[in-house]
């Protein structure tokens, strides 16, 4: 019990929690700037297993890494564009085509797996990203192995949290996202392209979250599994609740959930006597209750969930 | 003024059709540097159609538009927008959690390499501010803002893109008094300065304080067009309503009884908590047709709902058939024998997705007899639905069509076949023929007329004049949340009726 307390499980605690961040940290990102332009993508599960898939397959092929997360990145930006001409061009049920887009997706992915490797006994690996220290910063005490000594996705990872915001709330693309989202009577009549600026926000989510299952089986494992993703897409969808739609707030639950994860794995590990399971639930059961004190005050973007056609009131 | 070589604005012969029902015929209209033009008229007249083709809301199906002498095609609010037109309609295009500034600015933002640089718009936000006597806060969300300042936020986006037209739909609608002298006197100094405003609403004493000129729309044409200094209040509302009396129903006369309806000193609020019902007072006695008229969001739909018990009054008291009901109780009101036509037939008259015979028993006050040891005994339930739609004539294929199958006409026959075949002492009818065609409207008129001759009280809410007078014994006018006006219907003209809906009290 001993172990408990000491500084190398608190390290190790906090490793973990940040890798085990990561994944739900771009999609959450990703997930933040569909919604504030006006489009919930449930299609997350399905892009992150897409990215997850392709960023393996194409850095097993090629042996490059970062061209399999290129490629995951790619894969997303596609699948936000379906997900664009289904809800924001023919206008389409969010909810509906989301779901559909995951189906689609997760389908595709365990087809073109086998397509690719078959079915062989052992699932192929690859050599994974290896953790970068950063120079003087990975030698403080407790925290610098922790924080300063990770895959270079997670320090990407954290660049995006004040990207976003930035993208967000001082540029002119980030205004108009945002009045896209919130009344896009609005910006049509100030002359915003509703549904091109819907467009590139999910494409640029995609992108996120294709990344955010490329770190999954090029970082965080080695090997593509079909339930590699294993529920982290809607985990993000919560956390985008829980953050009110601010992409600091949001990192700030992904972040959380992380260290729960990140917990749990070490409490197995140090072998107490409980079955493993019950810490498998632990950060699921702590997301509920978030979203149950949290999500009461969210406010979401007026606009989500509406598709924006002009008024040609036929009738 | 007219000497002026090109308006601002040229439209001409203008027609809009919707699904084959014109809504606008043939207009004309211009708008000249300097002006505050005036669009007059009854609901339903054309006038914000006009606008909205103008706007490039609607594409019009035949016409053309100039705007400063040149011929253009609007295919869209953004076009129109970029020919200096701007329209506010009366639900903002605001963005509630942005600022003052942001939601001016948005669409014409100053950046620099993407990035917003809000020095310079706040600048000729702050001076636009200055020019036409505003103060508002520039960084302060708009959600802060009340109804007035949002609307000038809405101006001043206008403004920030130097528009030259600015079309204000009833924009004193949601204005309190102290506030419509302040947007007057910004529309006047817009207009002095070369710009023009068209004025769509039908308040007359609005109307003749702040138009230079008054076009006159009914039915979709213009009736009239005079200068303002020419004209007076009384001519514009015989204008607005018309002169001719529609053809009354016959029936055989009978004298009016007991009251069935009671309303005394009844207030109510509407959806957005603010007063829509005013201390109103109001009888019907049985065997009545009363007609309550006017311009609709004068309280009419609060106070139709307050009857039907779906909307809890704040003062007063209704009573049917002599006894109090409790407020805010569809029940109470059922069970005192109020027969109930609401607005709004496929919102809340009926259940779409069910059928005529499901829709035909979904009152509780019946359902009693359509049971068999506590389960639906729907062998009775078809005969019953079978029995009304040969006596109301609903044309559809039996008693299990689903609702949601027939056409306006027919649901309206099923609504008026629920309410009335438990033969009420009170009908309280709120624009039961809007949308129908002539013959379905005659058929729902007089099979109510049918149920005032059994002595039944009707209070018929509606926007149609016509209606009104061709089957009330009394006409009230609501304006503001009160009745202004009531009169016997052989004691009144349209003029009079006009100048009450008006909010021109005598």
């Amino acid at each position: 019990m001993d172990d408990l307390l000491s500084l190398a499980f608190l390290t190790g605690v906090l490793a973990a929690a940040l890798r085990m961040a990561t994944p739900i940290l771009f999609a959450t990102l990703g997930e933040i700037v569909g919604e504030r332009a006006g489009v919930l993508n449930l299609g997350i599960e399905g892009t992150m297993l897409m990215g997850a898939m392709t960023g393996f397959t194409v850095a097993f092929k090629t042996g490059h890494l970062w061209l399999g997360v290129a490629a995951a990145a790619g894969v997303g930006m596609l699948l936000g564009l379906i997900m664009a001409v289904l809800v924001v061009y023919l206008g389409l049920s969010q909810h509906v085509s989301g779901l559909g887009l995951t189906l689609f997706a997760t389908g595709l992915a365990m087809f073109i797996y086998r397509l690719v490797f078959g079915s062989p006994v052992l699932p192929p690996t690859v050599e994974p990203f290896r953790p970068v220290a950063v120079p003087l910063l990975a030698r403080l005490p407790v925290l610098g192995p922790a924080l300063f000594h990770q895959y270079a996705l997670v320090y990407l990872s954290w660049l995006l949290i004040p990207a976003v915001s930035i993208l967000l709330f001082r540029t002119r693309a980030g205004l108009r996202i945002r009045t896209v989202g919130e009344n896009p009577l609005a910006a049509d009549t100030v002359g915003i392209n509703v549904h091109r600026t819907r467009t590139v926000s999910l494409v640029i989510g995609g992108a996120l979250m294709g990344i955010g299952g490329a770190f999954l089986t090029l970082a965080h494992q080695n090997m593509f599994l079909m339930d590699v993703v294993g529920g982290r897409g809607w985990i993000a969808i919560a956390m985008v609740i829980f953050g009110n739609w601010s992409p600091a707030k949001g990192a700030l639950g992904a972040l959380l959930f992380g260290l729960l994860d990140g917990l749990q794995l070490r409490l197995q590990a140090v072998g107490l006597h409980v079955p493993f399971h019950v810490f498998l639930i632990i950060p699921y059961i702590m997301t509920v209750l978030a979203m149950i004190s949290v999500s009461r005050k969210a406010s979401a973007p007026a606009g989500l969930l509406k598709p924006y056609r002009r008024e040609d009131k036929g009738g | 003024m007219n000497t002026d070589p090109t308006p601002l604005i040229e439209m001409r012969g203008i027609t809009k059709r919707f699904l084959g029902v014109p809504a606008n015929r043939g207009v004309d209209f211009r708008l000249e540097p300097g002006e505050i033009c005036a669009l007059l008229g009854e609901n339903g007249a054309g006038k914000t159609t006009l606008m909205n083709i103008l706007f490039g809301y609607y594409a019009c199906d035949e016409g053309e538009i100039r705007i400063g002498g040149e011929r253009v095609n609007l295919s869209s609010p953004r076009a129109a927008v970029r020919r200096g037109v701007r329209m506010i309609h009366q639900h903002f295009a605001l963005v509630p959690s942005l600022s003052v500034l942001e939601n001016v600015a948005v669409g014409q933002e100053d950046h620099r390499l993407g990035f917003l640089d809000w020095k310079a718009a706040r600048k000729r936000l702050l001076e636009l501010e200055r020019r036409f006597g505003m103060t508002l806060d520039p960084d302060a969300k708009v959600w802060t803002l009340s109804v007035g300042e949002q609307q000038k936020v809405e101006i001043l986006k206008a403004l920030y893109r130097e528009c030259r037209v600015l079309i204000m739909d009833e924009p004193t609608a949601v204005l309190v008094p102290s506030e419509v002298r302040e947007l007057f006197a910004m529309l006047r100094t817009f207009a002095a300065q070369g710009n023009g405003v068209v004025f769509i609403s039908h308040k007359l004493h609005e109307v003749m304080d702040i138009s230079d000129r008054i076009v006159v729309l009914r039915n979709g044409e213009v009736t009239a067009e005079k200068q303002t200094r020419d004209t007076n209040a009384r001519e514009l509302a015989g204008l607005m309503v018309g002169r001719d009396w529609p053809a009354r129903k016959e029936r055989s006369p009978r004298a009016p009884g007991r009251p069935a309806l009671e309303i005394v000193g009844l207030s109510a609020t509407n959806d957005k908590g603010l007063p829509a019902v005013r201390n109103l007072d109001l009888a019907v006695r049985e065997g009545e047709v009363l007609g309550l008229a006017g311009v609709s969001g004068n309280g009419q739909r609060e106070l139709a709902e307050v009857l039907f018990g779906v909307r809890k009054p704040t003062a007063g008291s209704v009573r049917i058939g002599g006894a109090p009901t409790r407020p805010g109780s569809p029940t109470a009101v059922i069970a005192a024998g109020a027969a109930r036509i609401p607005e709004d037939r496929i919102a809340t008259g009926l259940m779409m997705d069910l059928s005529i015979a499901e829709n035909l028993i979904l009152e509780n006050r019946r359902s009693a007899e359509f049971r068999r040891r506590g389960l639906l005994d729907h062998g009775r339930i078809r005969e019953h639905a079978g029995r009304l739609i040969g006596q109301f004539g609903i044309k559809a294929a039996g008693p299990s069509t689903a609702a949601k199958s027939l056409s306006g006409g027919n649901l309206q026959k099923v609504i008026l076949a629920r309410e009335l075949s438990a033969g009420p002492r009170l009908i309280v009818a709120a624009q039961p023929t809007r949308g129908l065609d002539v013959g379905a409207a005659e058929f729902i008129r007089g099979r109510m007329l049918e149920e005032c001759g059994r002595g039944a009280a009707i209070l018929l809410i509606s926007e149609d004049l016509d209606e009104i007078l061709s089957v009330s014994d009394r006409v009230a006018v609501m304006y503001e949340g009160r009745v202004v006006g009531i009169r016997a219907v052989n004691e009144i003209t349209r003029e009079q009726i006009g100048l009450w809906m008006s909010g021109v009290v005598p």
